[in-house]
This record gives structure tokens, C-alpha cells and sequence, in this order.
């Protein structure tokens, strides 16, 4: 038999060496195509490189090649989370273009349904944060709470990911008769098993001793980094734009910012698990104000919408942080110029400072805890 | 020569304890299943098969049976394709020598029972470090090594906290031990039952002890490269080390067959608690995240070695005092 040569694993030689570990594309703790490029020297991390771009669909080109009832469909998709936050931005910023008011009644619904998906968004990462950590349970809790929530979604607009119910102008169609009751029992039904997956979580000793004092991410790196959302509020970032420049009816809303000082793992999980609580309630008072006003919920808009000549700038309090359109208009039904700033590519950015030097178990539970959505940070 | 009736004799001892070192595991499996499902409100484990979603292990099993078996190139071909044998021999020799109930109800009543066992428990480590070796994968290679740490660990906790029993009935041999037992043993030799279980989960690699697996970290550890039959079996092998550590425990904490009417329904008590310690052992995965690799070491170390090591101290004083007495 002729003698084999064989290298195993390592890329670089034999161990002791440091060894390049690529985490990704495809990988079971990246939420899709984020690719790590890490050099490890036994567990511990020299050096992280995020490598973007797997899941670059072009949608700032796109949106230019379509009309503004048909960007609403683009704008849905980047963060499939938050699909309705996103679509109220680009409607918002072409509403302020061509100077459209929307009935009162639609400002209502949609601060409603902004907030429960909110929770949805919410729950998604309450329930795949701890199954990085190792804990399997509050996943299913998690997905409880969302089918929950979801019916409620599905029934309003027939979709239960991309709900496309915001119309240049307003909501689609007005609501089903009862929908708003069915909508309260929902979050009713989940405020109460809420502490089914808090009481299970947020004070484990495990989940403490895997979260706290782990990835410290401090207000000035934030805020360097232009993190925004749940991840900078827990470093203390005290910025809301639903509380600091109110649009649709926050104005009118006793909008609770939670935030935290420690900016850790575990300071960013509670943050969003409060913020739950906080989106149910919200959402609950909105319910009420839409019972009290009648009238329609969109406004009749022209064949050919067109936005008249100009820009503008419209941003809102995303789940996962700041999601802005920069539109710009020649006056033709489609936008010149449509720049997207989203909320989970400037987030992920602080992982090159809170990556090296960490072990491969924290930089699993810091990636999860930058909660963020791929289609969001590569657009 | 053995005579005809000590063949006989042979045979069967050897044929039952290959009829529960395929049974249990199935059943533990099964109550994971189900348990897991009651706890996490699952639906999926409910569906197969109708009624409570009986056949779901049975559909578990045809698919691994169906699954393309991969060697990797780049793998050490004969080590990657024995290590799954290596990883579940140990367990069956292991079962053979743990008494189901009074008198001669073992596979062979070994004298030194709990030393053969410890020893053979100790054999994973070399499966996982031939499995993680031999897949050429940088992940396996980590969780290999994350492993052979974490047992090498371990070994020493759950040894000494054994050997507090072994003291404390003064046999090594695992009939003798449930022989000795009293329940006030329950109290005395309690730091060391808690010490054994900790280990044993951690020997086992079961959460919150899953760091080489760390599914979410390494993908799937030390198997990563695994699939098919080989995979199953290593899953077998986890299965049975759940059989194996409940029974130890059992036998040398929880007093084995003693229980109403120990005669005759012996071995159900036995089979009674090694149930009940292999549920703790299901709960705790639905209940607790994984430990990361310097904490369970820390836990290892600065924790259940100095516990088990007092106890031996407090069995050594009561054993003395007890004797002079």
C-alpha cells in the first residue's frame, strides 16, 4: 500500500496554526446568506470579516423600473418581518410627495397593524435568539404567540408574511366586519401567554451566564455605526422615532421607549421582549380609536399616480431600527432615484468591533442578538 | 466445557440484554417525542400515524434507513466508518453488568461491576475523537476537541462521586451496592447522586452539556459529516447512553430494585426509576440552554470535583464511625 498524504481541517497546517473558518453562507445560525470569514486560533476569534452580498436583489434599481403601486411589492420584501412597517414607509414618502391626507380612520388602522407586526417581528427573534443559545422551547412558544397574531393578519389583509395592504392613499380595503374584536382577543390571548416564554427565559441562569457582559456594544460605537432600533436602545441610545419625531398617530400615543444601559446580549433580548409588551398595548389602544372613527380608509387616487418634481425623506421606528426612503421624483410615475436605508445593515456593521476576541459560542450569541434580517442588510 | 444448561443459560442472559439495549433507547425516544411535544406545545410528533402520533419514530427510522450514506472524500474512510460502532459498543457491555433486580437478575454479576462500567462509559471519548478526526471538517474538528475536553472533565467527577457509593457499601460489584442500599442513603450520599447525574449528562453530552454539538455553532459538531444508518447510530448510541447514565443512577443512588415487594416486582422499580432520571434527563434539554465549553468547565472543576470530593470525606467519617460503632 503507497503511503497517503493527508491534510485534515486546518487551513493553514497543523494545529496550533490559526485556522480560517467560514461561517456561511450556509449556515444553521445566520438566519440566511450572511457569510462570516473568521480566523480562529483555537476557539477564539482574531479576526471577523462579514461578507455581504449573497442575497443582493438590487431593489434600489428595481424600484426605479416601477410604478409607485408596484414598489409597495418591492418595499415588502427586503425585511420580511416587518413587511408592513416597510411598505407604510415608501407609501408614506410618496403620500408627502403628492401632498395626499389620509383619512383618520387609516392613520388608526395602520398604527395598529404597524404595532402587531411589530410583536411579529418580535417574536420571531424572542423565539430564534435562545435556540442559538441552546434552548429549544421558547421557539415554540415564540411561533404560538405568532400564529396568534398572524390570524389576526392573515384575516385583514390575506397574506401572512407579505401583507401588502398599504396603498398609495391608505390602507387596501376597510377591515371585515369584527375584525377589531377578534384583533383584541388576539393580543389579549397573547399578553396572557407572554410569561409563558419570559418566565422561562429572561432569568435562566444559563441564558444569564451566556448573555450578560457578552458583546458590550457601548452608545458612542453605536451611535458611530448608525445602529438604531432595539440593538442601540439597549446601549443606552435613548431614540424612538415614534416618541422623538411621531408619525401617523403616535403623536397621539403614549409611545414607553424601553431601553437599557448595558448594552449587552441579554440587554438587547429584553428590550425587545418589553417592547412586546409595549407594541400589544399600543396596538390595543389603537383598535379602540379605530371603533370611535368612521369614514373611509383610502382616498380615490388618479389613474396615473404620478409624484409630482421634488424629494423627501420618509423614516420610521422599524422593529429592527430606522427604515428611511430617500425619493427622489422628475415627475414621472416612477421615482428617479429610490435610496434605502434599513435598519439591519447598519446594525450588523458593529460586528467587526464586537466580534474579535470573543469564543465561537459568544460570537453565536452576539450574531443572534444583532437581529437582523439578510434580505434587509444586502437590499 | 460448559455444560449444555450453562450455554442455554448464557444465551439468554446475552439475549436480554440485547433486547433492552434495543428496546429502551427506542422507548426513551419515543417518550422524548412526546414529551417534548406536550411541553413545547409541539404539533409535528403528534400527526404520524393517527393516534398521538405513534408511528413518528417508526417514520424517523425508514428515513434514516433511506438516506444516501456519504463517506467524504477527504475522510479517513475506515475510522469515519467504524466510529459510530465504537460510540455504541461501550453502552451495550455496559448494560449487561447493571442489575434489573434482586438475586441473579443481571447480565453477569461482575465483581468489579462499577469499575467495568466507568472504565467502558470512559470509551465515547475515543469514538467522538475518531468520528471529529476523520471527517476532515473544520467544525467536527472543533467539536471533537470541545468534546475529548469536556469528557476528559467529567471523567473525574463522576468517578469519585461513584466511588462514594462504592465505599459506602463497601463492593464494587453493582448487585452488592443495591444489596447494601438503605434509603437513608438518599440523604447521605445525595451531593454525590447530584454530582454522578450532572456528569453523567455532561458524559453523554446531552443539554445543557451540548456544546460539541452546539447545532446552532458547529452545525452538528463531531457529526457534522454524518448521515444515514451512521448518524442513526450514533443517535442510538446517545439514546442508550440516556439508558445507561438513568440506570446508574438508579442502581447506585436510588437503591435499584428496592421498592414494595422488592421479590418479585424488582425489576419493575428498577425500570421505574431508570424512567423517571431519563425523563429529568428529556426536561432538562426542553428547558435549559447549552453552557458554553469554559463554563461547563468552570462548573466541572471549581464545583462538582470539590462536592464529590467532601463526600468522600463525609462517607469515609459515617463508614468509620459506623464500624467502630
Amino acid at each position: 500500500m503507497t503511503p497517503r498524504e493527508m491534510t485534515v481541517a486546518t487551513g493553514t497546517g497543523g494545529l496550533g496554526t490559526d485556522m480560517v473558518l467560514n461561517i456561511g453562507p450556509q449556515h444553521p445560525s445566520t438566519h440566511g446568506v450572511l457569510r462570516l470569514r473568521l480566523i480562529l486560533d483555537g476557539e477564539r476569534v482574531v479576526s471577523a470579516e462579514p461578507i455581504i452580498g449573497y442575497m443582493h436583489r438590487g431593489a434600489e434599481k428595481l424600484f426605479e423600473v416601477r410604478d409607485y403601486r408596484q414598489i409597495l411589492v418591492l418595499t415588502n420584501r427586503h425585511d420580511w418581518l416587518s413587511a408592513f412597517s416597510n411598505e407604510l414607509g415608501a407609501a408614506m414618502a410618496v403620500e408627502r410627495l403628492m401632498g395626499i391626507e389620509i383619512p383618520e380612520r387609516a392613520v388608526w388602522l395602520r398604527t395598529a397593524l404597524a404595532e402587531l407586526n411589530r410583536v411579529l417581528n418580535h417574536l420571531m427573534f424572542l423565539g430564534s435568539y435562545p435556540l442559538e443559545i441552546g434552548a429549544i422551547t421558547p421557539m415554540f412558544y415564540a411561533f404560538r404567540e405568532r400564529e396568534t397574531l398572524q390570524a389576526v393578519m392573515e384575516e385583514v389583509s390575506g397574506g401572512r408574511m407579505h401583507y401588502m395592504f398599504n396603498r398609495v392613499g391608505g390602507l387596501k380595503e376597510e377591515v371585515p366586519a369584527g375584525w377589531t374584536d377578534r384583533a383584541r382577543d388576539a393580543i389579549k390571548l397573547v399578553e396572557k401567554r407572554m410569561p409563558d416564554l419570559d418566565n422561562l427565559i429572561r432569568k435562566n441562569d444559563i441564558f444569564l451566564a451566556r448573555t450578560v457582559g457578552v458583546g458590550v456594544l457601548t452608545a458612542a460605537q453605536a451611535a458611530a455605526y448608525g445602529a438604531s432600533g432595539p440593538v442601540a436602545r439597549a446601549s443606552g441610545l435613548d431614540f424612538d422615532l415614534r416618541r422623538d419625531e411621531p408619525y401617523l398617530a403616535y403623536g397621539e400615543l403614549p409611545v414607553k421607549v424601553i431601553t437599557r444601559s448595558t448594552g449587552d446580549c441579554h440587554a438587547r433580548f429584553e428590550v425587545l421582549l418589553d417592547q412586546v409588551y409595549v407594541s400589544l398595548d399600543l396596538a390595543r389602544q389603537c383598535l379602540d380609536r379605530v371603533d370611535q372613527i368612521t369614514g373611509p380608509v383610502n382616498v380615490r387616487l388618479p389613474k396615473v399616480v404620478k409624484a409630482p418634481e421634488g424629494h423627501t425623506y420618509a423614516w420610521t421606528e422599524n422593529p429592527l431600527g430606522i427604515n428611511g426612503y430617500y425619493l427622489v421624483s422628475r415627475g414621472e410615475k416612477t421615482p428617479w432615484r429610490l435610496k434605502l436605508r434599513t435598519a439591519s445593515f447598519s446594525n450588523v456593521q458593529a460586528l467587526s468591533t464586537l466580534l474579535p476576541g470573543s469564543l465561537v459560542p459568544d460570537l453565536i450569541a452576539i450574531l443572534g442578538s444583532m437581529f437582523f434580517v439578510v434580505g434587509d442588510v444586502d437590499k | 466445557m460448559l455444560p449444555g444448561m450453562q450455554w442455554l443459560e448464557l444465551a439468554l442472559r446475552v439475549g436480554a440484554v440485547t433486547v433492552a439495549f434495543l428496546v429502551l433507547p427506542l422507548l426513551v425516544g419515543q417518550t422524548e417525542h412526546k414529551v417534548m411535544a406536550h411541553m413545547q406545545a409541539r404539533l409535528g410528533p403528534m400527526y404520524a400515524g393517527g393516534f398521538h402520533g405513534w408511528a413518528q419514530l417508526v417514520a424517523d427510522g425508514v428515513k434514516f434507513i433511506q438516506k444516501e450514506d456519504i463517506t467524504p472524500r477527504a475522510a479517513d474512510s475506515p475510522v469515519f466508518k467504524l466510529a459510530p460502532g465504537v460510540a455504541l459498543i461501550p453502552y451495550l457491555l455496559a448494560l449487561a453488568v447493571i442489575p434489573l433486580g434482586p438475586g441473579d437478575l443481571v447480565g453477569e454479576p461482575l465483581d468489579i461491576g462499577l469499575f467495568f462500567v466507568l472504565a467502558i462509559v470512559g470509551v465515547g471519548v475515543v469514538a467522538v475523537l475518531m468520528a471529529a478526526w476523520s471527517s476532515a471538517n473544520k467544525y467536527s474538528l472543533l467539536g471533537g476537541l470541545r468534546a475529548a475536553a469536556q469528557l476528559m472533565g467529567y471523567e473525574l467527577p463522576f468517578v469519585l462521586a461513584a466511588a462514594s457509593v462504592a465505599m459506602a457499601a463497601g463492593t464494587l460489584s453493582l448487585p452488592g451496592i443495591v444489596e447494601a442500599w438503605e434509603p437513608w442513603w438518599l440523604i447521605w450520599q445525595l451531593p454525590a447522586a447530584i454530582v454522578f447525574f450532572i456528569s453523567g449528562l455532561a458524559e453523554i453530552r446531552r443539554p445543557p452539556f451540548d456544546m460539541p454539538i452546539a447545532d446552532s455553532e458547529l452545525v452538528f459538531g463531531y457529526l457534522t459529516e454524518y448521515t444515514g444508518m451512521r448518524f442513526a447510530f450514533f443517535l442510538l448510541a446517545e439514546y442508550v447512553g440516556i439508558v445507561v447514565i438513568s440506570a446508574l443512577t438508579a442502581t447506585l443512588f436510588l437503591g435499584g430494585w428496592h421498592g414494595p415487594m422488592a421479590e418479585s416486582l424488582g425489576w419493575l422499580w428498577m425500570l421505574l426509576k431508570t424512567a423517571a432520571v431519563a425523563f429529568v434527563v428529556i426536561w432538562l434539554r426542553v428547558a435549559w440552554p447549552r453552557l458554553r465549553e469554559d463554563q461547563l468547565q468552570r462548573l466541572c472543576w471549581l464545583v462538582l470535583v470539590p462536592v464529590s470530593l467532601l463526600q468522600l470525606v463525609l462517607t469515609a467519617a459515617v463508614r468509620v464511625a459506623m464500624v467502630q460503632s
